[in-house]
């Protein structure tokens, strides 16, 4: 089997897991509508505000959903005793990142396709002027929240605390990507073109091979044992 | 070795604050007040050092595996994080006459409080793994991220905003400064640096015992 094929079988595997048993993917939709509630409450009905911290809310809920879906990216391992099975995969380790990686942003990719559906809804955004760019903004931030939050998700699974401890290391290693992709959505929505936001979009880029490449390189190192 | 190391920092702290409240002149406009420049950098240039043979140590125990590699990240973490943590403090406090304020979200500020919590979670994750193996390879992995991180964070919290007084010693076309400022702040440099290697050596050499008593 070929490298790219071992990684298309793990994502393969999880990604069939979920439609079957839908326990992620029902959950986070649920989150997903349980948080627009929660910030009409705490911003109020005043739409110029509203307008203002858009940008910033919009991404607040990516990141709590994939906080919560990245956290499970090895659950099914753990509490069925399958790590043994994933670890005697044959070949390199890191086609098993590359996989977990995929599901991971498949199913980031579904929720949050539906909360920027949901947003346009309730809180009235007009996505004509940003199309172009925004979804590869948000493409852009995706894949480097979900390249650390995989690897770290494999290094909090068997840790003692690890719903508190996978956030807290997380998050901080992700402020460059939520600044930028904050800043540049909050641009693209305000109606500039993509060549305004370059700088934010060539920093995810950035970003983002250096979080892929990590995660290849390390991975055999955090599967180990 | 490790003492004489001791004495050395404690010789060269000492004659650097002589040299700080002594030698070094009252400066114009902040008066008295600009002498914590003598302590501030210094912590501030410890800490970023402490970092990255944070990194370097990571790098060399996932390649070799050596124990002592592990034990040098493990003691230059805690000792770098100490020293981030009394970097925001100084600061802060030269902050409060000088800016008014204690704390602003200026990009400096910023990327040195992320690199503190980037650091402190780092020590969680360790204190939180029993098994010494797997705890020495997840930490190399994190301080490895982590260090591959500062930049972006440099450059996103840049672009973000800034407010702090450019770099005035690492910089192109060196040193602004008199040398009457000069001498003292390097001496400080140096006996702080010296510091960092002692504590370091310390650190490493009880975790080695903590190690071998637990084994």
């Amino acid at each position: 089997m070929t490298f790219a094929r071992r990684a298309a079988v793990v994502a393969w595997k999880d990604l069939l897991v979920e439609r079957r048993s839908k326990e992620t993917l029902n959950a986070l939709l649920f989150f997903s509508l349980l948080l627009l509630f929660v910030f009409q409450f705490a911003l109020g009905p005043d739409r110029e505000r509203l307008a203002g911290v858009l940008p910033g809310v919009l991404w607040l809920g990516f990141i709590l959903s994939a906080l919560l879906a990245l956290g499970r990216t090895f659950l099914l391992e753990r509490e069925h005793d399958c790590w043994e099975g994933l670890l005697l995969a044959p070949g390199d380790k890191s086609a098993i990142y590359l996989g977990k990686l995929a599901a991971n942003l498949a199913l980031m990719a579904f929720v949050e396709t539906l909360v920027l559906g949901l947003f346009v809804i309730f809180f009235d955004i007009d996505l004509g002027g940003a199309l172009p760019g925004l979804p590869l903004v948000v493409a852009l931030g995706t894949l480097g929240l979900g390249a650390v939050g995989t690897l770290f998700a494999a290094m909090t699974a068997h840790v003692r605390a690890r719903e508190v401890l996978f956030p807290v290391l997380l998050l901080p290693v992700q402020i460059p990507v939520l600044l930028a992709t904050v800043k540049a959505t909050e641009a693209l929505l305000l109606g500039e073109s993509l060549g305004a936001v370059a700088h934010w979009v060539k920093l995810l880029a950035a970003a983002d091979v250096v979080y892929v490449v990590i995660g290849l390189l390390t991975f055999d190192a955090v599967l180990e044992g | 070795m490790i003492r004489a190391l001791g004495w050395l920092a404690a010789i060269g702290l000492g004659v650097g604050l002589v040299m700080a409240f002594g030698v070094a002149p009252r400066e114009t406009t902040q008066g008295n007040v600009q002498r914590i420049m003598y302590v501030h950098p210094p912590l501030a240039w410890v800490a970023y050092v402490a970092f990255a043979v944070v990194a370097l140590a990571s790098v060399v125990y996932l390649v070799r595996r050596r124990p002592a590699a592990d034990r040098l990240a493990h003691a230059s973490a805690e000792v770098g994080v100490i020293f981030t943590g009394l970097a925001i403090a100084t600061g802060s406090i030269w902050g409060k006459p000088t800016w008014g304020t204690w704390w602003t979200w200026d990009a400096r500020l910023t990327s040195v409080a992320i690199l503190f919590v980037m650091y402190v979670g780092y020590l969680l994750l360790r204190g939180t793994i029993d098994d010494r193996d797997r705890a020495a390879r997840y930490c190399a992995v994190l301080g490895i991220v982590a260090a591959l991180d500062m930049p972006l964070v440099h450059f996103s919290v840049y672009w973000w905003r800034t407010l702090h007084q450019p770099p005035s010693l690492m910089k192109p076309g060196g040193f602004s400064g008199s040398p009457a400022i000069l001498w003292p702040l390097l001496v400080n440099l140096a006996a702080f640096t010296l510091l960092y290697a002692y504590l370091v050596a310390k650190r490493a050499r009880l975790l080695r015992a903590e190690h071998g008593a637990l084994a």
